[in-house]
């Protein structure tokens, strides 16, 4: 069987500076893949790239054996919007809006009517413990409440891939760790894949199994030790 | 760390038996190894001769007798003196993963070493797995959880600090070589 998502030698460069210089990475149905390693070392240019939002130079990225890194920026938003979700650090919730409306706008992209959109993002925010938050605005939440929002908004659609980076690095220990528990429970309930961005072990230990990447290139030893320059 | 101390706690929320007080030692404990029967009966013994716990009854629940004991107040100043005691924070490092990492790296047989470097930091990422899981089911006792807490933060400081030497010495040849 092959692999849900893969990047086969993904190569990425930022100008001149080379941020991924070659880098193999394979995601099966359901699986929770942590990518670490120190600043600098790529591992958030690798999930742009797995996620389409960033095109490789070189290499190619396949889902469900599709080379999306040739699809348009249309084609692969709309990936984006019905197969994958995207968590980032600061959970980016558009603060104009409600935690519900929030919620509810993939659906609303996707097609769906409002009222149909508002009662699952509803559901949602319940299934995330926030469910009495519905009409706050981003602005009047605690930084966890609106990562648990931002998380039920990534997983609103109920895709294929949930992309995460750093999805607990703004909060402190303990929220980070319920957060995290949440986004891991979820995502083992839905089948989703995960792509789990971090630097920090105890973040890493939650994944199945890890890839380390380090100036670029996957480090097997996790050590930095043998890697080329 | 002292089984005499920890079942003097244990008595502090009121009397209990043997077979009582072993349950409840694994329970809070229950990452630290299990406390033998002879050993709960040889240290409250002990501790009855020191005058620190008391016989306070025997119950017969369908089974064999069982002696409860209780706090005296010799007991329990005792347990406060040790409770308000500040444990001297350890002058030497003796972690024999400390001592191995540091042979590993003066080591003239450098594949050997970085063997042994890869293979103890994947078994400490298997362990923070294994307890990361444990202390996230919904089963997991607060026991369970603060135990899981210190052995992971225990197992990510040595992994941080192993990094952290590796990159260092790493730094230290650069110098040496350039």
């Amino acid at each position: 069987m092959s692999a849900l998502l893969s990047g086969t030698n993904v190569v990425r460069n930022y100008g001149a500076t080379p941020a991924l210089r070659g880098v193999d990475l394979a995601v099966d149905e359901g699986e929770i893949v942590a990518v670490t390693g120190p600043s600098g070392c790529g591992k958030s240019t690798l999930l742009h790239c797995l996620a389409g939002i960033l095109r490789p130079d070189a290499g190619t990225v396949t889902y469900r054996d599709q080379n999306i890194g040739l699809w348009s920026e249309a084609a692969r938003s709309r990936l984006r919007r019905t197969d994958f979700g995207v968590l980032f650090q600061f959970g980016q919730l558009v603060p104009e809006l409600t935690a519900v409306e929030n919620v509810a706008l993939p659906l609303l992209l996707a097609g769906s009517g409002r009222r149909e959109a508002r009662s699952v993002a509803a559901e949602w925010l319940d299934r995330l413990g926030v469910a009495e938050l519905a009409e706050q605005r981003p602005g009047a939440m605690s930084g966890g409440q609106q990562q648990r929002c931002a998380t039920a908004r990534a997983l609103v659609t109920q895709p294929r891939v949930l992309f995460a980076d750093e999805p607990t690095g703004a909060l402190d220990v303990l929220t980070g760790e319920q957060v995290l528990g949440e986004i891991v429970r979820v995502a083992r309930e839905l089948g989703t894949a995960v792509v789990l961005v971090t630097h920090a072990a105890s973040v890493a230990a939650y994944a199945d199994r890890e890839i380390v990447l380090r100036d670029g290139v996957l480090d097997p030893t996790g050590l930095g030790l043998g890697v080329a320059r | 760390m002292s089984t005499a101390h920890v079942l003097l706690g244990l008595l502090a929320g009121g009397p209990r038996h043997g077979y009582d007080l072993k349950r409840a030692h694994d329970e809070s404990l229950p990452r630290a190894k299990p406390l033998a029967f002879g050993q709960v009966y040889a240290t409250l013994g002990r501790l009855e001769r020191d005058g620190y716990v008391t016989e306070s009854g025997q119950d017969r629940d369908g089974g064999p007798d069982r002696t409860s004991y209780e706090l005296t107040d010799d007991g329990r100043r005792h347990l406060d003196t040790w409770l308000s005691a500040v444990e001297p924070p350890a002058p030497y490092v003796t972690s024999e993963i400390f001592s191995k990492v540091v042979v590993a790296l003066h080591a003239a047989d450098a594949e050997r070493a970085r063997d042994y470097l890869v293979a103890q930091r994947a078994a400490h990422m298997s362990r923070m797995r294994e307890l990361t899981t444990a202390k996230s089911t919904p089963a997991a006792s607060i026991g369970d959880v603060i135990a899981a807490d210190y052995a992971i933060g225990h197992l990510e400081a040595d992994l941080r600090w192993l990094q952290t030497t590796l990159t260092r010495v790493a730094g230290l040849s650069k110098e040496v070589t350039n």
